[in-house]
């Protein structure tokens, strides 16, 4: 076939191209909705939430697990488009981090050394690194779908990426149930999870969203 | 008010085409053509291989650029973007001819200046992969891409609803884009 050929053939494919952003955003919106009814239905809130939320560690888990969510969802929107560079949105994911650091900081500071041990050992570590890769199944699958609509020049970076978002969805909803509130357990059990999720995440996206 | 460059006007074609304007898509895919040809025979003469070759590539990115046209930023440069998307596939294509290749992007930008206009002979290997289609979506390829027919006059033609040709003619050309993916050469 002549290249003036096929150019025919894709100038008459009209069928309407879909758009990134909104097919990103509804594979985040519908993760997080499979996370949160398998989370509702499975494990739920823990009992004594109400007083939970007194408290200044367990709010601050959540601004740790959702910035995670929403730094890499953005750099995942990057990675997706050929050509654009994700470093400065990058630097997004250094929030967490951050944020983790200083919350363990603060720990060290306003304990004593002789509870540290058992705060970072906790009693839910078992929990934290099967229920967080369980429940972040629902949303990496949706953004690795989303994924495949866009021509990453990365797959398997752009898959890892994926993965952290669906960590930082699925520790949202792990971290409302969960009773170590410590930065220091969070610090230790919550990387271990995320890890895997973005191994799996990189794995499937180098297979999975070449093009 | 000053010309537009051409990667300017080759954006503005580009938003019209997403905007859904025919002709001018049309004018995008025939002005990118050959700048296009222009990088991929260069890559080719350097490994050695022949002229139908760096053809094959040429319509294996002008594919990839039509399937994934959503990805580029519209607030961004369309430059950028095009280079990105065929240095991609200008590797993908010299690997599977089992060449390891260097590319660095700015080459691939600085060749996109260059043009070559003498329509190119490919090697086939699109013919190759519409074989491996079955006949219908085969047919309405050929229909549209060969004889020029409009989608309502394929339609017509192989007495289908306008609306099945625009589903199997968008499904075959993805299809054509995942054989050369994932069987290549």
């Amino acid at each position: 076939m002549r290249t003036s050929e096929l150019i025919n053939a894709l100038v008459e494919d009209d069928t309407a191209a879909p758009r990134l952003d909104v097919r990103l955003g509804a594979a985040v919106l519908a993760g997080t909705a499979l996370a949160g009814a398998l989370f509702f239905l499975l494990i739920g809130f823990r009992p004594d939430i109400a007083h939970a939320l007194e408290t200044v560690r367990f709010p601050y888990k959540f601004l740790i697990t959702l910035s995670l969510a929403v730094a890499a969802t953005g750099v995942v929107l990057r990675l997706a488009r050929p050509g654009v560079p994700a470093a400065r949105w990058g630097f997004a994911l250094f929030l967490p981090l951050v944020l983790l650091a200083l919350g363990v900081a603060a720990e060290l500071l306003a304990t004593s050394a002789s509870t540290w041990g058992a705060r970072l050992v906790g009693s839910n570590s078992m929990n934290c690194v099967t229920v967080i890769p369980f429940l972040s199944i629902g949303p990496l699958a949706c953004l690795l779908l989303a994924l495949r609509q866009g021509a990453p020049t990365r797959p398997g970076l752009a898959g890892a990426v994926a993965g952290l978002a669906a960590s930082g969805i699925a520790a949202t909803f792990y971290a409302s149930n969960c009773t170590d509130d410590s930065p220091l357990f969070v610090a230790t059990w919550y990387p271990i999870a995320t890890a895997m999720v973005v191994v799996v995440g990189y794995l499937i996206g180098t297979r999975a969203l070449r093009w | 008010m000053t010309v537009p460059t051409r990667e300017e006007e080759w954006a503005i074609w580009m938003r019209a085409a997403i905007a859904g304007d025919k002709a001018a898509y049309r004018r995008f895919l025939v002005a990118v053509t050959p700048s296009l040809r222009s990088l991929a025979r260069r890559r080719a003469a350097r490994l050695g291989l022949v002229e139908g070759d760096a053809e094959d590539v040429v319509q294996e990115v002008l594919l990839a650029i039509h399937l994934k046209r959503h990805t580029w930023d519209q607030a961004r440069p369309i430059g950028p973007w095009i280079a990105t998307i065929t240095r991609n596939k200008v590797i993908d294509a010299l690997r599977r001819r089992g060449l390891r290749v260097e590319m660095p992007i700015e080459d691939v930008v600085e060749s996109l200046v260059a043009e070559e206009t003498s329509d190119g002979l490919a090697r086939h290997d699109i013919d190759r992969l519409l074989g491996q289609l079955r006949e219908q979506p085969r047919d309405i390829v050929r229909s549209v891409a060969v004889d020029g027919a409009t989608i309502g006059e394929t339609a017509a033609r192989l007495k289908m609803t306008e609306g099945a040709v625009r589903v199997a003619l968008h499904r075959a050309l993805r299809a054509l884009a995942a054989l050369h993916r994932d069987h290549g050469d």
